[in-house]
């Protein structure tokens, strides 16, 4: 982690409770040569720490100290943009990759030592579909439970169960890849679920789909939490689903844990600034003093400005610019409390790859 | 955080020590029972830590036959999808193989190795060729990740989709044997031999399918090795081996397919040497065994990174 304060605001999380997942001093370095077997692409890891320890043989250390706790019945997020490393830490956290250092418990097993336990305490949702393709989503969701241990009649009850509770039995019969991209990611969360385990690991699972399926994935996820006690570990690059869903947020930046609070709690930590978002109808009128002003401390994405300022501040802009030839130039403003997104710029994150819907 | 430190220590090490290696010995201990109360955060700190020893129970493994019937079950059901390639292109080539070849050779030895050797370049077509390109595709697409994050045996995975793909050729080398005899005037009556050169013949090459495409670096070169695979099929299954140089000979000995052609044009003769043809099938049986073991440990090695 990163400085004393983050650190503290980490540990200050830790309270008396079973522990689900034990991350420690998580390392991972990829080999910068085409030498590397196949494993996410490492132009992925924009920004990721370089390794220098080899002469001649830097790789891209994707991982770099990563130490976390997740409770048990705890929905906890991994945050991050593309290439932060929160793929990388769960394909450690389920036994597919092996990491150069540290220790990954789960439940009580060490699956550093023992990998193949992972598919015996975990389901795991990964960011392809590609053997799941080919199948319909029903016979998708049936064969995983099988695989999952299940029997034929038990495989088949769960499949309907899960495509009934996602809204999926209107498509059961159709192959995933004749699916729109959301649908064939809610038929993969359906396999995900079918076949109970204590721990979920699901890489981005609402990806591309719309507020209606999302929302029956997080009702979903949140059912088995509720009945089951179940621990969702959750990979998410969307800051509404973070604030939405999840108990507790580890915010990951260039493979390392930059903060680890709740959704609240990681706020809090951003104080009372709050953000204006001003967006002019063709350019800023720089040639108003309080808009020059203002141009000082924005960050400036076309003829979007968005500024972080205290409440008193913010108030005395927007004043500014609803009034007279700033108002005439204005299209849109905003005011917004802070969200994750402005925790993750104020702890150094660079805050590009982030979804904000 | 030193005291929590200190405890997660300790747990860890008494998870070495105690109930981890009850559980890695198969005895694996129920979930313990609420933590003990504390009556000050540091004491607390300390149960978790105590509590997370008592690994939590792990889900039985998947049982190798109800899991390879649900592997074989599921990539049997992909030619729904898959229809064109998987069944059909390779039993229009060689159909057209057979055409070709009509006006070219007399009869006997010639005919019986080019209607074999077509019905078995069915088998290499979609068990060698299309199976080293499905699995180099699942391979560099994180398919794998599914199947290795489920507990389910290697060789599950691998014979259901092997087994599958085999039953893939099952008509178009009936189309194909069938075709052939009438174009070439040649005997049906020992087309019953099919029945063990098709799974022996598909499980030889569908191994070495599954292994170039669990093995090659990149997708391209599975789908490079396995189009060579065929096209090595292709051009020493169709001619008779009495008429090849002895280095190609040599070669169309080692390729396992050779077997299935054999075997299948031993079929085709009016009096059908059976005991060489049971020979053949044992080579076939043979590779097949040690193709699939090889494909598995190809499949073990891809998996875990």
């Amino acid at each position: 982690m990163g400085t004393g304060t983050r650190q503290q605001t980490a540990e200050s999380v830790r309270t008396p409770t079973r522990a689900a997942v034990r991350i420690a001093g998580l390392v991972k370095t990829y080999p910068a040569s085409g030498r590397r077997r196949h494993g996410p692409g490492l132009n992925l890891l924009r920004g990721a720490p370089r390794t220098t320890d080899v002469p001649g043989a830097a790789g891209v250390r994707a991982c770099d100290g990563v130490t976390l706790d997740v409770r048990e019945g705890e929905i906890f997020g991994l945050l991050g943009p593309n290439g932060a490393g929160k793929s990388t830490v769960v394909r450690q956290l389920t036994g597919l990759m092996r990491p150069d250092s540290g220790t990954v418990e789960v439940l009580g097993h060490d699956l550093v030592r023992h990998p193949e336990r992972a598919a015996r305490i975990l389901a795991y949702l990964g960011q392809e579909s590609a053997a799941l393709d080919e199948l319909t989503v029903a016979l998708a969701a049936e064969t995983t439970g099988r695989l999952r241990g299940l029997d034929a009649s038990a495989a088949r009850r769960e499949r309907d169960d899960v495509l009934d509770e996602l809204g999926l039995t209107a498509l059961a019969g159709r192959p995933l890849r004749k699916l729109s991209g959301g649908q064939r990611r809610l038929a993969c969360v359906a396999s995900a679920l079918v076949g109970e385990r204590p721990l979920l690991v699901l890489d981005e699972p609402t990806t591309g789909m719309d507020p209606v399926a999302r929302r029956a994935v997080w009702s979903a996820l949140e059912r088995r939490r509720a009945e089951r006690g179940a621990t969702v570990v959750l990979v998410t690059h969307n800051v509404m689903e973070a604030e939405t869903v999840l108990d507790r947020v580890a915010v990951l930046d260039r493979g390392r844990v930059i903060a680890c609070d709740t959704p609240g709690g990681l706020k809090a930590m951003v104080g009372g600034d709050v953000r204006l978002d001003l967006v002019w109808r063709d350019r800023a009128p720089l040639d108003v003093p309080q808009v020059a002003a203002l141009a000082a401390h924005a960050t400036v994405s076309g003829r979007r400005w968005t500024l972080r300022l205290a409440p008193e501040e913010a108030r005395a802009a927007v004043d500014a610019v609803t009034a007279g030839r700033a108002f005439a130039a204005l299209d849109d403003f905003s005011l917004a409390t802070p969200s994750l997104e402005d925790v993750y710029l104020a702890l150094g994150g660079s805050g590009e790859g982030l979804v904000k819907v | 955080m030193s005291t929590v430190a200190s405890a997660q220590a300790q747990a860890a090490q008494a998870g070495r020590n105690g109930t981890g290696e009850r559980a890695q010995s198969g005895d694996e201990p129920k979930r313990g029972g609420p933590a003990a109360p504390a009556a000050t955060a540091d004491a607390a700190d300390a149960a978790t830590a105590a509590a997370t020893v008592a690994p939590a129970p792990l889900a039985p493994r998947a049982r190798l036959w109800p899991a390879l019937a649900a592997v074989y079950r599921a990539q049997l059901s992909r030619a729904r999808v898959a229809r064109i390639p998987l069944l059909f292109v390779a039993t229009f080539q060689s159909l057209g193989i057979m055409v070709l070849m009509r006006g070219v050779v007399d009869g006997g030895a010639e005919s019986r190795a080019v209607v074999a050797g077509s019905a078995v370049l069915v088998v290499a077509f979609v068990a060698l060729n299309l199976l080293a390109q499905y699995f180099g595709r699942l391979r560099a697409g994180g398919g794998l990740d599914h199947y290795a994050t489920l507990p389910v045996p290697a060789a599950a995975v691998v014979l259901g989709a092997a087994g599958a793909y085999a039953s893939f050729t099952v008509p178009g080398v009936l189309v194909t044997a069938v075709a052939g005899g009438v174009l070439y005037q040649l005997p049906l009556s020992g087309l019953w031999v099919l029945v063990a050169v098709v799974p022996l013949a598909g499980a030889a090459l569908a191994g070495l399918g599954a292994a170039l495409g669990l093995l090659a670096p990149k997708p391209e070169i599975a789908t490079l090795c396995g189009q060579l695979g065929m096209s090595a099929a292709l051009l020493l299954g169709v001619l008779p081996g009495g008429h090849l140089p002895q280095p190609v000979g040599l070669l169309r000995d080692l390729l396992p397919s050779t077997y299935g052609v054999e075997a299948l044009a031993r079929g085709f003769q009016t009096r059908p040497d059976w005991g060489h043809a049971a020979l053949d099938l044992g080579v076939c049986a043979a590779v097949g065994v040690v193709s699939l073991a090889l494909a598995t440990w190809a499949y073990r090695r891809a998996a875990v990174r």
